[in-house]
C-alpha cells in the first residue's frame, strides 16, 4: 500500500467514527429537533392509568411483533379502506413511550382499533381464543390472562364465549390484566383530524 | 423540508460520493494490487492451502487443487514468521474457546426458540397456557440470543483470535476478556429472563431492560481493552482489511448501543428513526463488519492466495462505512417521519449497491480458477457460502428499500426472510466458515468426525434456503392480498399459511445442523479427536508428506 493510502488505526476509527456521527446526524439528531416541537393534536387524549397499565401487557406478550400502529396514506395502500384509519402523524404519537409503530401485519394495524371494535366482551372473548370470533386467524390465545374457574367471585368479568369454545361447566372470567389491556385497545382512538399535516 | 431540499440534498451527498470516488482514483487506489493483501502469509507461505477443519487426505487433494490453479508453490515458509503465529495462537486460545462456547450455546438455545416460535405461526393453539412461550416472547428471545449471544460471541471470539494472528503479537490482557464475556453472558441471561418473565423496554432489538444494559455496557469494554492492547502493540506495519472492519465494528456498536439505550432520552416518533438507526446498524455496523472480516481472512488464507485487490477491499470499505449508516429510515416508508429522512435512507440504500459490488469482484476474483477447492475445505465451503449470501441479502436489500417494492414487502413476511439471508446466510455461515477453522487450532486437536460438518454444512444450507424461498414468496403472496382492497384482509394471513409451513420445515434443518454443531464441538472439547501432528502450528514445514 502506497503511503498515501495507508490505513492505521487512527484513519480506521476516526473515519469509521466521522462516518457514524454524520449517519446519527441525520437519522437521529435532526429528527430530534424537528420532532421535539411538535404538540399533540387536539383530540388526541393522554393516556388513563389503566390504559398504561394495559400497554404494558401489549409489550411484554409482543402484540407489536404482528400489529402495526401506523395506517399509511391511501396513495400508498388501502389501510384507510379497510378502516385502519387516515395516515398517522407524528403528533398522534405525542403520549406514546416508547413507540410501538411495529413492522409486521401478521395481524391487522391497531392504531383505530378501538373504533373499529368498541365492545369489551369482543376482546375479552378474542384474546381468550381468536378462532372464535376470527376463522383462520394465527393469533395465538392468552388464556393465562384468564382465569376459568367454577363460579365467578363478585365483581369478576365473566367471558360471554360462542359455546363450542367455552370449557364445559365452568366459567372463564378476565384477569385485571386482561381488562387493562382491552382498555388500552379501546384507547386506540386516533379518528379526529390530524392537525399537523406531515412535511413532504 | 420540501422535494426541492431533499433533492438538492440527496444530490449533495451523492456529490461528495463522487468526491471522495475521484480522490480515491487520483491516488491511485484502483492500480494493481500493492501487496498489503499479502500480509497474512508467512514469507514464501503463498501457494500453500491452511484448512484444520479439513482431514489429512482432505488437506492433500486441496493443495493439489490449489496447486493445478497456480503451480508457483513455494519453497519453505519462513520459520519465524510461523513461529510468531504460533505464539499469537496460542495466547488467544483459552480465551477463544470460552467465547465460542458460549456462542454455541446460545445458537442452540436461540435456535430452539425460533423453531418454536415458527410452529406457532401455523398452529397457534399449540403451548398457548405458558406465558413465557407466547408468540410475542418466545419469538423476542429468539431475536435477542442471536443478537446478543450467538452473532458477539462467535464474532467476537474470532476478533481475538484474529486480531494478534494478524499482528504478530500476542494477546494482551486475555483476563480481561474473559472477565467481559462474563459480564456480558450474565446479563443477556438476565435480560432473557427479563424477555421471558414480560420484563420488557419495548422497543424491537432494544428489548432488555435498560438496567441490564449496563452490564452489556461494562462487558463489551472489557473486551474492547484487550483488541486495543494488542493493537497498540502490534509488531506489523500492516494493518490487515479485516482489522479495519473489525476495528470499526468494535468502536461502532457501543456508540449505538449506548446512545440507544439510553433513558428518558427518546420520545414519539423520534424514537421509532433512532429504533430503525439502531436496528439497521446492529446488521451493518456491527454483525456486517465482523462477516467480512472473516470472510476477509480465511478465504484467502485457505487458497493460499491474496485478495485479488486490495483496493478494491478500501473502497468496500470506506464506502459501507458511510452509506451504511443512513439507511436504517428505509424501515419506515410510509410511516409519519419526517420525509426528507425517508428519502435520504432509500438513496443511500441504493448507494449500497457499491461496496457490495466491489466486494463482489473481489470475492470472485480471488476465488476464480480455485473453485474445486470447495470440495475439499470445509473452512472454505462456508465462507465462499457466505460471501454469495452477503452480495444477494445486500443487493436484495437495497431494492427492498424502493418505494414500488417496500409498498408490497414492507409489514409481511418477506422482510424476515431477508433479514435470515443476511444475518443467517452470510453472517452465521462466515462464521461457522471461521469456528471451523479456528477450533482445531485452539484445542490442539483435528476435528473427529468430517461426516459431522458435512451434515452441518447441507442442512445449514439447504435449510437456509428452503426458509428463504419459503418466507419471500409467502410475503409476496402477503403484501399482494394486502394491497388488493377488493380481498378481505384474512386472505393475507391465509396465503402465507403453507409458505410459514415451508418456513418451519427449513428453520427445523438449521436448527438441526446447530445441534450436530454443538455435539461436535462438545464431544471435541471432551478429548476426542486425533491430536494434531506436531510441530502443532506449522505442520506446512514439518510434514511435506501429508
Amino acid at each position: 500500500m502506497s503511503e498515501t493510502g495507508a490505513m492505521t488505526e487512527k484513519t480506521v476509527v476516526l473515519g469509521g467514527m466521522v462516518m457514524l456521527a454524520f449517519a446519527t446526524m441525520v437519522l437521529v439528531i435532526l429528527p430530534y429537533f424537528q420532532l421535539k416541537i411538535i404538540t399533540p393534536p387536539k383530540g388526541l387524549k393522554p393516556y388513563t392509568t389503566a390504559q398504561l397499565r394495559g400497554r404494558e401487557i401489549y409489550i411484554r406478550e409482543g402484540c407489536v411483533y404482528c400489529h402495526t400502529q401506523q395506517p399509511r396514506d391511501k396513495s400508498q395502500a388501502p389501510d384507510a379502506t379497510r378502516g385502519w384509519g387516515r395516515a398517522s402523524v407524528a403528533g398522534d404519537y405525542y403520549y406514546d413511550s416508547p413507540h410501538l409503530l411495529g413492522t409486521m401485519r401478521t395481524g391487522p394495524d391497531l392504531f383505530n382499533i378501538g373504533v373499529r371494535q368498541p365492545s369489551a366482551d369482543w376482546h375479552l372473548g378474542h384474546l381468550y381464543q381468536p378462532r372464535a370470533y376470527v376463522p383462520g386467524s394465527i393469533m395465538p390465545g392468552f388464556p393465562y390472562l384468564f382465569d376459568v374457574k367454577d363460579v365467578a367471585d363478585e365483581g369478576e368479568r365473566v367471558l360471554q364465549l360462542p359455546p363450542e369454545f367455552a370449557p364445559p361447566k365452568k366459567v372463564v372470567v378476565a384477569t385485571p390484566a386482561a381488562l387493562d389491556l382491552v382498555k388500552y385497545l379501546q384507547s386506540l382512538d386516533h379518528s379526529y383530524p390530524a392537525i399537523d399535516k406531515p412535511a413532504h | 423540508m420540501g422535494t426541492v431540499e431533499v433533492l438538492l440534498s440527496a444530490f449533495l451527498i451523492s456529490f461528495f460520493a463522487l468526491v471522495i470516488f475521484i480522490w480515491s482514483m487520483r491516488k491511485g487506489l484502483f492500480e494493481g494490487d500493492t501487496g498489503g493483501g499479502s500480509s497474512i502469509f508467512a514469507a514464501n507461505e503463498l501457494g500453500r492451502i491452511e484448512d484444520p477443519s479439513a482431514h489429512a487426505g482432505e488437506r492433500k487433494a486441496l493443495q493439489a487443487a490449489v496447486d493445478d490453479s497456480a503451480p508457483q508453490a513455494s519453497s519453505e515458509a519462513s520459520v519465524r514468521d510461523l513461529q510468531l503465529r504460533a505464539e499469537a495462537d496460542r495466547s488467544s486460545a483459552g480465551v477463544v474457546f470460552v467465547y465460542f462456547a458460549c456462542a454455541i450455546g446460545w445458537l442452540v438455545l436461540a435456535s430452539s426458540a425460533g423453531v418454536v416460535a415458527s410452529i406457532k405461526l401455523h398452529e397457534p393453539d399449540w403451548l398457548t397456557a405458558y406465558s413465557w412461550l407466547t408468540f410475542g416472547r418466545v419469538r423476542t428471545i429468539h431475536l435477542n440470543a442471536i443478537a446478543y449471544g450467538w452473532t458477539p460471541m462467535a464474532g467476537l471470539g474470532l476478533a481475538l483470535w484474529l486480531l494478534p494472528r494478524l499482528l504478530q503479537t500476542p494477546l494482551k490482557g486475555s483476563r480481561i476478556a474473559l472477565l467481559g464475556a462474563v459480564l456480558w453472558n450474565a446479563g443477556l441471561i438476565a435480560g432473557i429472563g427479563a424477555i421471558a418473565a414480560g420484563i420488557n423496554d419495548g422497543m424491537e432489538w432494544l428489548e432488555i431492560p435498560w438496567q441490564v444494559d449496563i452490564l452489556f455496557v461494562i462487558g463489551g469494554a472489557l473486551v474492547g481493552i484487550p483488541l486495543i492492547l494488542t493493537l497498540l502493540n502490534r509488531k506489523v506495519d500492516h494493518l490487515y482489511v479485516s482489522i479495519w472492519y473489525m476495528g470499526a465494528a468494535l468502536f461502532w456498536f457501543p456508540v449505538l448501543f449506548f446512545v440507544a439505550n439510553l433513558p428518558g432520552l427518546h420520545f414519539g416518533v423520534e424514537a421509532a428513526t433512532m429504533n430503525w438507526w439502531y436496528g439497521h446498524n446492529v446488521l451493518g455496523l456491527f454483525f456486517g463488519p465482523l462477516g467480512l472480516a472473516t470472510i476477509y481472512y480465511f478465504l484467502p488464507k485457505v487458497i493460499g492466495r491474496p485478495v485479488q485487490s486490495y483496493n478494491l477491499s478500501l473502497i468496500g470499505f470506506w464506502s459501507l462505512a458511510f452509506f451504511y449508516g443512513q439507511v436504517g429510515g428505509h424501515h419506515l416508508i410510509g410511516g409519519p417521519v419526517p420525509g426528507w429522512m425517508i428519502t435520504l435512507s432509500i438513496v443511500q440504500s441504493m448507494m449500497m449497491l457499491i461496496p457490495v459490488i466491489a466486494f463482489g469482484v473481489n470475492y470472485v476474483g480471488t476465488l476464480h480458477g480455485y473453485y474445486s477447492a470447495l470440495r475439499y475445505s470445509p473452512t472454505l465451503r462456508f465462507v465462499a457460502v457466505a460471501g454469495v449470501f452477503y452480495v444477494m441479502s445486500s443487493v436484495q436489500g437495497s431494492f427492498e428499500a424502493l418505494r414500488a417494492m417496500n409498498t408490497i414487502t414492507h409489514f409481511t413476511h418477506y422482510t424476515v426472510g431477508h433479514a435470515h439471508l443476511g444475518v443467517y446466510g452470510f453472517v452465521a455461515f462466515a462464521f461457522f466458515g471461521g469456528m471451523y477453522f479456528v477450533v482445531p487450532r485452539i484445542m490442539d486437536r483435528e476435528w473427529p468426525f468430517p461426516k459431522l460438518i458435512a451434515a452441518h454444512f447441507w442442512l445449514a444450507f439447504l435449510g437456509i434456503i428452503i426458509y428463504f424461498v419459503s418466507l419471500s414468496i409467502g410475503g409476496l403472496l402477503q403484501g399482494f392480498a394486502m394491497l388488493d382492497a377488493a380481498r378481505p384482509f384474512m386472505d393475507s394471513v391465509a396465503v402465507t399459511i403453507p409458505w410459514l409451513k415451508g418456513r418451519s420445515l427449513g428453520g427445523s434443518m438449521m436448527a438441526l445442523s446447530h445441534f450436530i454443531f454443538a455435539a461436535h464441538f462438545v464431544i471435541m472439547a471432551f478429548g476426542v479427536g486425533k491430536e494434531l501432528e506436531k510441530p502443532t502450528y506449522f505442520r506446512e514445514v514439518g510434514s511435506p508428506a501429508e
